[in-house]
């Protein structure tokens, strides 16, 4: 007889496990749907996982999208983290990517070394500004971040919709809805010839370190953590929870906006109206299944990354259509939640006794 | 320039009519939260319902099969919903949020094969009396059953809960859900069964848009309204009859855009598309001010999770 008996606390190596198990399930599940859709399973699965990394130029393009979804999974993990449901990341990112693409455009004919960083900065400060509404609104207004921060998504992708398709659209464009090409000075260099991925990589890796010394090796990261466990218990022990709400909204949205900045002075160069296949989504999925942890979250990133080429490849050899790999995410998060029960249940043989 | 009585029925039977997904969904989700379970899945629900419709309507050529499968359809995939916050006791949030993406990138994946394939006209009642009576002709008369059911809903929906026995069961589910427990209640069941219903709804709303509203199938054509009809039950304090008035003001904003943009007003296209999203945050800032007011209509246990051990 098997029974299931609560465990007396949540096993850390099945914390750690279960995302591995998450992924494991997610394949096996997609391998049916193909099976159902009539493609030979581990074929389709081939063209979706491995086919799309197979070269040089494959691992930087896997490289290149895993980038942006590891910075904003970063800075959710500061919201998700002290249980701040910040869900709007990809109007921050829109927002960021606006705001930097706007002062890109003002040096569109100079060069010069300070144009980027300038840039750059523009687009942390625009993610900051847009995250600060649902912060604010929930802390002085008591309303639902979740909601705001969501219509805000929408608002910021029409902004960027009439930009581009009015006072900011090229002058010499034929109408086409988007803006002049930046300056060389305002683009990220490439890291190696003739393969896109830049060096905005480098911004996301240092948000992994950054965040990894937050968490774990300052007061605030503790301020946080306790937070997340409990609300009660932070209001007792006296921390400023609603500085604290503020803060990790501004980190959040710093970072998507970076992530934003790097689309657009990375593999695009100018504001047009597609500048995120949802990666501001996307990085929710990323920042659970790399379990709030930054080293997981790189991990996952990669592991998330790969349903975004792989919908592309299969899209190309197999006419799937390319929504294929928002099913992909939507079961690793199913699948992750669900064997999170291990972490509180475990399942226990019982002799039979009679 | 004289107006047209009889143009001002049209216009604002076309409000009513854009805001019939509003009322479905958000009345299903409603009674969801009111048993204490936050469903943040309904753009998802929704998706597959419009999909499921369509391609059932398209296949079979049966009224009912479409409108039936649409909702079964909602039903089935909030099962998932339902199996894994009430049985394996995840995170509502989190788990809202992946039914939102799954159901959007399966909508696409069966959708594939009915994009550009023109929908069925779907039958409309008392088309005859709509030109008789000036003015309330056009409001009244003319409509799909759905609008009619839509319209009826909220009025069921606040009968069922203060005068039924299982609406008062689904409520203490959900303000008190030991109490209930203790009762003899069986909170899971109750919950499930409320998750289900918000499936179905929010089936039938996606089914609305993809049969009768635009009849065709658009990938993503739910655009966001899953989530204003969640605004929309916070709007209302969780009573059925003010999702009425805000699905009616919700609706009349997307029809105001468009015949600000017939009549010339100079105001970019993108700021009036914007303006249901912007004004749904301010009367989300209004309403949630008095915190004390929120406190007290919001189900006490709202996405919380209630685990009985035994």
């Amino acid at each position: 007889m098997i029974k299931i008996v609560k465990r007396d606390q949540p096993s850390r190596a099945i914390f750690f496990f279960t995302p591995v198990l998450a992924i494991f399930l997610t394949l096996v599940a997609g391998g049916l749907i193909f099976f159902i859709l009539g493609f030979k399973p581990f074929e389709a699965l081939k063209f979706f996982f491995i086919v799309p990394i197979a070269d040089k130029y494959g691992f930087s393009e896997l490289l290149l999208k895993a980038t942006p979804l590891c910075l904003i999974a970063i800075g959710l993990s500061f919201c998700f983290k002290s249980n701040n449901w910040n869900i709007g990341a990809e109007g921050q990112l829109t927002f960021g990517a606006i705001v930097s693409g706007g002062i890109a455009l003002l040096f569109y004919e100079q060069e010069g070394f300070y144009i980027l960083p300038i840039v750059i900065l523009a687009g942390a400060i625009g993610g900051m500004l847009y995250a600060s509404i649902p912060a604010i609104l929930k802390t002085y207004f008591n309303t639902n971040e979740i909601l705001v921060s969501l219509m805000l998504v929408y608002v910021s992708k029409l902004i960027l919709d009439y930009l581009v398709v009015g006072p900011w659209s090229n002058p010499e464009g034929f109408n086409f809805p988007e803006t002049r090409q930046f300056s060389d000075s305002a683009k990220l260099p490439l890291l190696f010839e003739g393969l896109r991925i830049h060096a905005g990589i480098f911004l996301a890796l240092a948000a992994v370190v950054i965040s990894w010394f937050v968490f774990y090796k300052t007061y605030l990261g503790f301020q946080m953590k306790v937070s997340g466990f409990s609300l009660k218990t932070a209001k007792y022990a006296g921390y400023k929870g609603k500085k604290m709400i503020i803060l990790v909204f501004l980190i959040s949205g710093a970072c998507a906006g970076l992530a934003g900045v790097g689309e657009i002075t990375g593999p695009i160069g100018q504001l047009h109206r597609e500048i995120s296949p949802d990666y501001g989504f996307t990085a929710i999925i990323v920042a659970f299944l790399g379990r709030l942890h930054p080293v997981g979250i790189i991990f996952a990133s990669l592991v998330v990354a790969i349903t975004y080429l792989g919908a592309e490849t299969a899209q190309i050899f197999m006419q799937i259509p390319k929504y294929t790999g928002q099913v992909f995410q939507g079961m690793i998060l199913f699948f992750l939640l669900a064997s999170d029960y291990l972490l509180f249940f475990k399942f226990k043989f019982i002799g039979s006794k009679k | 320039m004289i107006i047209d009585i009889n143009f001002i029925g049209l216009i604002i039977a076309s409000i009513m009519a854009s805001a019939v997904p509003l009322i479905l969904a958000s009345c299903g989700e409603l009674i969801t939260e009111r048993s204490g379970v936050l469903n943040l899945g309904v753009e998802g629900m929704m998706i597959i319902g419009a999909i499921s419709g369509f391609a059932l309507m398209t296949v079979t050529e049966s009224l009912i099969i479409a409108v039936f499968g649409a909702m079964l359809a909602g039903v089935l995939i909030s099962t998932i919903f339902a199996f894994l916050t009430q049985t394996l006791i995840t995170n509502h949030v989190a788990t809202g949020l992946a039914l939102t993406i799954f159901g959007i990138g399966i909508s696409a994946m069966i959708g594939k094969n009915f994009v550009g394939i023109p929908g069925k006209e779907f039958p409309v009642l008392f088309e005859g009396l709509k030109d008789i009576i000036p003015l309330l002709g056009p409001i009244l008369f003319g409509h799909s059953i759905v609008f009619y059911f839509a319209f009826a809903l909220p009025f069921i929906t606040s009968y069922f809960l203060k005068k039924t026995k299982i609406g008062l069961i689904v409520r203490a589910v959900g303000d008190s859900p030991e109490s209930a427990s203790n009762q003899g209640i069986n909170v899971r069941l109750v919950r499930y069964a409320c998750i289900l219903y918000g499936g179905a709804m929010s089936g039938l709303a996606g089914a609305y848009l993809s049969m009768i509203y635009t009849p065709q199938w658009i990938e993503n054509m739910t655009g966001g309204r899953g989530w204003i009809a969640l605004a929309l039950v916070v709007f209302s304090t969780w009573n059925p009859i003010k999702i009425l008035i805000g699905a009616m003001i919700f609706g009349g904003l997307t029809i105001i855009q468009f015949h600000m943009q017939a009549i010339g007003v100079r105001i970019p296209v993108q700021f009036l598309t914007a303006l249901p999203y912007i004004v749904t945050i301010i009367v989300l800032v209004v309403i949630s001010r008095d915190s004390r007011k929120i406190r007290l209509s919001t189900p006490s246990s709202l996405g919380k999770s209630f685990h009985k051990d035994n």
